[in-house]
């Protein structure tokens, strides 16, 4: 880098971070026309999160890998207390409540079981002696640490949550060397399982969205109305879009959320094509440079938790991304970066701070590292 | 593929050789692959995109326009209904009205009680909306009220952003001004039903709110020409129907007005002078035929049927005996009894008996073997006597002298049993009975008693009262008078002469006595010095003499009155029929047309005379009926069945039973009926009329 920039600043992935930064901007813009061309509510309070969060995975980036390790297994602990905490309170309430209220955002410590799973994961297999990694134990224990906060969030009920998380999990299991096999009988059993868990683990509202993700018409103006209006909004949009601030699907409310989960959607509709082949790029660079960070790595924890770090942010982005096109049920997920919600841009600026912490740790401790 | 995915069972086996660098060589493959896949997805979903967005664009970009374009029909504005002198029985009246959208309802119940309070509907309205949206499909909007004042408008309106699916409209909505007075002639206006929007390939603008087709009477009949041709507006809407911006509006064309030959005035007094009883009044006018008043009372207000036909208001019509919901000018049949006398004779003049020519009454008359009976002894009777006092025996005698073929014969000429070319939903036009006839139906020869029966008109004889009133005009003019109801339809039927002058004149001389003269209609003389009216007294029997004296007892037994008329005597201008179902007698029928003629020259005079009586009445047609149903509601509003849901069912069941109604009186026609003594009107209104019971006292 030329001397003309300061080291610590020069330092910085750049070529991740301006992207994102773009990114986000295109975000706040989104949000700006989704708001009926205002800033309030949506697009200022998404710049202010962004900001905020970008200090604080600042502050991750600069954690040691020590205090990480250390903290790995209390924090998972905090977090599972966390969710029976909520649990408990919406019983004692008398209805559903996901969530805590920390006055300037709303917390749903299942968003953060998502980036800390990973880091326990990551922690239990590094610390598991090599030859163990084909045993039953490699297994057992894990399946339970990714199967009690699972079952917390299923409870809740949050299904789009819980398969992330177990998403994440999986992700990190696979990268840490288990037979292969386990993974096809987990798949096969996955596969026999899905119909029976469809007609009697799936409340009636979740089976029919996921009927209408294979007829939406069927039902146009019921269920099947968030995905067809979404695939109009994006299909009316074209090459370039119907230009900033004219989108008539989220201006006149035929668009369900369209600033939160079905912000792709609006987005698509006012940038068109292009707009999208935009955003699709950003995250590939992001999720590229996350897979590089993580394959650099020489020290077995990092490279297993930036692996899965990538792989939850990943997991956000094809879910939602197929759901507006009309690929995948309607799951409530909203799309990193994009959509606005306190939750979901913490729990990704947290992924985000870690990739960039095992990225500063590549950097001092490069190729080769000493455990592993 | 397990193989370079360090996978393979091999691996297990050689279990050792697992070390930290074979695991990073896992991870590395492993994560390679799983790039690969995150880089696939990417691609699948920018291919996705691609599709919807340039293959598709076309589809969607049409789907996005009709989701943010919103066509909606403006109903053309109704044409309007005039009279002969352009004063409209039926217009349009630009007022507020209220729809909900059922399927956007979150609480039904809940969202009509609301309404219901702020427009203080009352219950039973209440109870059959609830009823309606319960059945309705979804985004349908259903009427909720109409004819809303601007204050009640925007009490609701400013409540809207708490009732989701509830929309307030600007429109029009159809004024009757003369309320019931036109019920039965104009019908009125309702919202299309299914089987009418599948008749007219489902036209969308028999779904649009707030448009209303005619439903029964000139509103059903002119109805193409009344609709107009819709406007239309294109708006900008939101998904919750919020109304963005206008785009474009076509404005509507309003309907063809219908000129009826109707002198409004006069239809609404003959329809209140009618009182509390039950009955119709024509009146025609002899140079052109023109129909100028054919009112049919009791019944209904067409301004409140339009906004569909209540239960609480279907129950009180349906129990009144005097059935407001039957038109009786056009679906009332009456044995025309005396009426038809002056009609006879000239069927005796024509078959060449001279008018001078006598018999005797005592009291009756021997035909064949048997003496029947007249309704007074009248002594040496001539043709005059015979019309101005009604004497049944020579009736009897002549009838049986040229045979009543020659008789059955006269009647259809003079318009019995003939259905006239009119703009209506249906007539019926009963019964000229004949040898042939009664063979053909019941299987029976024809009796002597038969002749005497039809002589007087009973028996099997039925009319309707336009009939009556048509062969009233004929007789006055000798012309083949055609009744026209519109002023776009010639006069016809001017340049046929029925009958000679000589005969024409002889016959109006004898009907002028039956008012002016010693007949039996002494107190029907008009008050003016110079303006008489001619007619003939009808009493007409409904059940045998052995249940009923057709006076006293049960309403519905006491005998029909009748009175036909024209005026002036020497120049007849006007002719008409009266018939007061279960009046009683005549006495109840002709004082009405000698009110109603007497409006027709002096309306001052008349409107006085029938000041005084609805005084006693309790006001005029229209209140009774408010009252009434305001006392039925009150009284009976929890506990009404509800009414048919299609409001054709509805006059079916009315024309259904009317027919059966129309028969009652041949039913006693198996027997000679014994001629009551013609003049008088006794009894009381029916019961049910539900007021004061004064009567007017001129009928003794």
């Amino acid at each position: 880098m030329s001397s003309v920039v300061p080291a610590p600043i020069a330092r910085q992935p750049w070529g991740m971070l301006i992207p994102l930064f773009m990114l986000v901007a295109f975000g706040a813009a989104v949000l700006y026309s989704a708001a009926g061309g205002s800033m309030t509510p949506f697009a200022s309070s998404h710049l202010i999160r962004f900001s905020v969060f970008l200090v604080m995975a600042a502050v991750i980036t600069s954690l040691p890998r020590e205090f990480v390790r250390l903290m790995t297994y209390p924090a998972y602990l905090v977090v599972l207390i966390l969710l029976v905490a909520v649990e408990a309170m919406g019983a004692l309430r008398g209805g559903s409540q996901r969530w805590l209220d920390l006055g300037f955002m709303v917390l749903q410590p299942s968003e953060l079981m998502k980036p800390v799973i990973v880091v326990t994961l990551a922690q239990f297999y590094s610390t598991l002696p090599v030859g163990m990694i084909t045993g039953w134990r490699a297994l057992l224990l894990p399946g339970a640490i990714i199967a009690v906060p699972m079952a917390m969030v299923l409870m809740q009920p949050d299904l789009g949550t819980s398969l992330a998380i177990a998403f994440g999990g999986a992700v990190v299991m696979l990268l840490a060397g288990l037979p292969l096999r386990w993974f096809v009988i987990g798949g096969a059993a996955a596969i026999v399982a899905t119909p029976l868990a469809f007609f009697f683990g799936l409340k009636e509202y979740q089976q029919r969205r996921v009927m209408t993700m294979f007829d939406p018409e069927a039902d146009a103006l019921g269920a099947g109305y968030h995905i067809t209006q979404s695939k109009i909004a994006i299909g009316s949009g074209g090459l370039f879009g119907k230009g900033f601030n004219n989108g008539s699907q989220s201006h006149l409310n035929y668009l369900p959320e369209p600033h939160t989960d079905f912000v792709f959607a609006t987005m698509a509709e006012e940038w068109g094509l292009v707009g999208g082949l935009f955003v699709i790029a950003v995250f590939s660079i992001i999720l590229r440079w996350g897979l590089k960070v993580a394959r650099e790595s020489r020290d077995r924890f990092a490279s297993l938790l930036a692996a899965g770090m990538v792989a939850t942010i990943f997991f956000y982005i094809a879910v939602n991304l197929l759901m507006v096109m009309g690929m995948a049920p309607v799951v409530g997920i909203p799309l990193p970066f994009m959509s606005h919600g306190g939750s979901s841009m913490l729990t990704n600026m947290i992924c985000l701070g870690v990739l960039m912490m095992v990225n500063r740790w590549n950097r001092n401790a490069p190729r080769g590292g000493l455990s592993g | 593929m397990t193989n370079w995915l360090g996978g393979k069972k091999g691996t297990k086996r050689t279990g050792p050789i697992i070390s930290a660098s074979t695991l990073k060589n896992t991870f590395d493959r492993r994560s390679v692959v799983i790039g690969t896949i995150q880089g696939g997805i990417g691609v699948l979903l920018a291919a996705r995109m691609g599709y919807l967005a340039i293959a598709e664009n076309e589809k969607y970009r049409l789907e996005s326009e009709s989701n943010r374009v919103n066509l909606s029909l403006i109903p053309p504005r109704r044409g309007w209904i005039l009279d002969r002198n352009d004063a409209p029985l039926a217009s349009n009246r630009a007022d507020f009205r209220v729809d909900v959208i059922p399927g956007r309802l979150n609480d039904p119940d809940a969202t009509i009680d609301q309404i219901g309070e702020l427009l203080s509907l009352n219950p039973a309205r209440i109870a059959d909306l609830k009823t309606k949206i319960e059945a309705s499909s979804g985004y349908q909007p259903v009427e909720v009220a109409s004819g809303l004042n601007y204050e009640e408008f925007a009490a609701l309106s400013v409540r809207l952003p708490d009732m989701q699916g509830v929309v307030p409209q600007r429109g029009f909505s159809r004024f009757y001004p003369t309320a019931s007075s036109v019920g039965h002639l104009i019908g009125y206006v309702g919202p299309a039903n299914a089987e009418e929007y599948a008749e007219e390939e489902r036209n969308p603008l028999l779904v649009t709110p707030g448009y209303k087709i005619g439903k029964d009477g000139l509103e059903k009949e002119f109805e193409q020409d009344l609709r107009g041709i819709p406007g239309a507006r294109r708006v900008e809407v939101t998904a919750s129907g919020r109304i963005v911006r206008d785009l474009e509006t076509r404005e509507d064309i309003q309907g063809e007005p219908v000129r009826l030959t109707i002198d409004g005035p006069l239809q609404d007094y003959a329809a209140r002078r009618i009182g509390l009883e039950s009955g119709s009044v024509v009146v025609m006018d002899c140079e052109s035929g023109d129909i100028l008043c054919m009112a049919s009372m009791p019944s209904f207000d067409p301004n409140s049927f339009s906004d569909g036909i209540g239960s609480v208001e279907y129950a009180m019509l349906r129990e009144d005996q005097r059935v407001p919901l039957r038109n009786k000018v056009l679906k009332g049949l009456y044995p025309p009894g005396s009426t038809v006398k002056p009609m006879h004779c000239m069927a005796f003049l024509k078959a060449g008996i001279s008018p001078n020519e006598t018999i005797s009454c005592a009291g009756g008359r021997r035909i064949g073997n048997r003496f029947f009976n007249c309704w007074s002894n009248h002594g040496t009777v001539d043709m005059a006597k015979a019309i101005y006092q009604s004497c049944d025996s020579y009736f009897y005698h002549f009838a049986q002298q040229i045979g009543f073929d020659a008789v059955a014969d006269m009647a259809k000429l003079t318009g019995m049993g003939e259905e006239f070319p009119l703009p209506v939903i249906s007539q019926f036009y009963g019964t000229v009975p004949t040898p042939d006839w009664k063979l053909n139906k019941f299987g029976r020869p024809w009796e002597p008693f038969d002749t005497v029966n039809a002589s007087i008109g009973q028996g099997y004889y039925l009319a309707s009262p336009l009939q009556l009133a048509v062969t009233s005009a004929r007789l006055a003019t000798g012309k083949h008078v055609m009744p026209r109801l519109t002023m776009n339809t010639k006069p016809k039927g001017f340049n046929q002469v029925d009958f000679p002058s000589d005969h024409v004149a002889y016959i109006r001389e004898a009907m002028s006595d039956v008012v002016n003269g010693p007949g039996t209609a002494g107190r029907g003389r008009l008050p003016f010095p110079d303006i008489k009216m001619a007619g003939k007294t009808g009493t007409a029997q409904v059940v045998s003499l052995s249940i009923s004296d057709g006076r006293s007892g049960p309403w519905k037994y006491r005998d029909h009155g009748l009175f036909t008329f024209f005026a002036p005597v020497d120049k007849p201008r006007y002719a008409g029929a009266v018939v007061i179902e279960h009046g009683g007698g005549s006495g109840a029928a002709y004082p009405i047309a000698r009110d109603v003629m007497t409006f027709m020259f002096d309306p001052a005079k008349g409107l006085e005379a029938l000041n005084a009586l609805e005084r006693q009445w309790g006001g005029t047609a229209q209140q009774r009926l408010e009252a009434r149903y305001a006392a039925y509601a009150a009284e009976r509003g929890e506990t009404v069945i509800a009414p048919p849901r299609r409001d054709e069912d509805i006059f079916d069941r009315v024309e259904a039973e009317a027919r059966v109604a129309a028969e009652q009186s041949q039913e006693i026609a198996d027997e000679f009926v014994a001629p009551r003594s013609d003049p008088t009107a006794a009894g009381t209104p029916p019961p049910n009329a539900g007021l004061p019971t004064t009567r007017d006292g001129d009928a003794e």
